[in-house]
């Protein structure tokens, strides 16, 4: 699929600018895109290396199972097929905390050490294993509380009231929510898994 | 509220080590080790990540997108930027982003334009980008109905942002 999706991409910008003469335009962003791939890895770096080192600490003490714990009854539902105290499951409830409060940056690394924890116990290395689309789901719609960069840019372009917009913010991605976490159900039941 | 986004980072650390600490953990080992598997995910992600900006940035500058939504915009009278923005999101925050920061350029954050492109920015999520990265992080190619499930809930999404702004607004 996302095979696909690149593909896809690659095709149509190309014989696209091809026929409307743009090709100018493409020819550069092709050039600087390797550049960009670089600024965007450099930009995350420090970040991701800061927080798996605070997250280890937690992890060695104990403190994401005892979170995870605490999401436990909700996780329990969710993942049906994982293990009790696994510790992916601390990695999915630091990554939805996180997610929630507008933590972007600092979520990404407990989402791939997440992944990684499932694929661990996946039976099928190659295919992507229930509690893997279950996580995905709820990652990709979860809740947020806090859009903080959106403030930000907000009061940065002199908004009268740069917060107004949390309240429709918050009430449509519960819904969006509420609604892939039945989805996902839905198809988990029908697929008897 | 931009308070409690500043709140929330250091009082977590603070509650990491603190604890780490008080149960006899030796924190500044725990912390070098984790940081140490953080140099090897970014190293194993950096191949996927150019992949992905590569091929974004081609589609955006053949301006594909624009020639084939900016009729639809004209049925649903909307301002000729939020469908880019709403096509963009699932596939990168930054080019999103760019086009919410348009938006407010052209007219100003507080305009129906500019709430809209706020509210649909914080109520979706990068899907594509997410499913992507973290799936070739784990070197998972059959994702099932994964990207399925996500795109439908970025769409009601997409449509409660514009019934709740024109509600509130």
């Amino acid at each position: 699929m996302v095979s696909l999706l690149w593909t896809f991409l690659i095709i149509i910008g190309v014989v696209y600018a091809v026929f409307s003469g743009n090709l100018e335009l493409v020819n550069n962003s092709i050039l600087s895109s390797a550049n960009k791939a670089l600024d965007l890895i450099l930009s995350l770096l420090p970040t991701i290396v800061l927080w798996t080192g605070i997250m280890r600490i937690a992890e060695d003490a104990g403190l994401l199972i005892k979170f995870a714990n605490f999401l436990q009854p909700i996780l329990k539902k969710l993942f049906p097929t994982v293990p009790k105290n696994n510790k992916a499951l601390g990695y999915i409830s630091s990554n939805i905390a996180a997610n929630m409060l507008g933590l972007g940056s600092a979520a990404t690394p407990f989402g791939l050490k997440a992944m990684d924890e499932l694929q661990k116990i996946n039976d099928n290395k190659d295919v992507a294993s229930r509690p893997m689309i279950t996580f995905l789901v709820l990652n990709t719609a979860g809740v947020t509380i806090l859009p903080t960069t959106i403030i930000a840019i907000r009061l940065a372009y002199k908004s009268l009231n740069p917060t107004e917009i949390i309240a429709p913010a918050v009430i449509a991605t519960t819904c969006s929510c509420i609604c892939a976490v039945v989805i996902d159900y839905l198809i988990r039941r029908s697929k008897n898994e | 509220m931009n308070d409690i986004s500043f709140v929330v980072i250091p009082i977590f650390i603070l509650l990491v080590v603190f604890y780490g600490y008080f149960h006899k953990i030796n924190v500044y080992d725990s912390f070098l080790l984790g940081a140490k598997d953080g140099l090897k995910i970014v190293y194993n992600i950096f191949p996927a990540i150019l992949a992905m900006v590569f091929a974004v940035n081609l589609f955006l500058d053949s301006n594909v997108l624009n020639f084939l939504l900016n009729p639809l915009s004209k049925i649903l009278s909307l301002p000729a930027e939020i469908l880019p923005l709403a096509v963009l999101r699932p596939i990168s925050g930054t080019a999103s982003m760019t086009i919410m920061t348009n938006i407010f350029e052209l007219y100003g954050p507080d305009s129906f334009a500019g709430r809209l492109a706020s509210v649909l920015q914080g109520c979706t999520d990068t899907t594509i980008y997410v499913i992507a990265l973290y799936y070739s992080s784990i070197k998972v190619s059959k994702i099932r109905y994964t990207l399925f499930v996500g795109l439908l809930a970025d769409l009601v999404g997409i449509i409660m942002a514009f019934i709740l702004t024109n509600i509130f607004f």
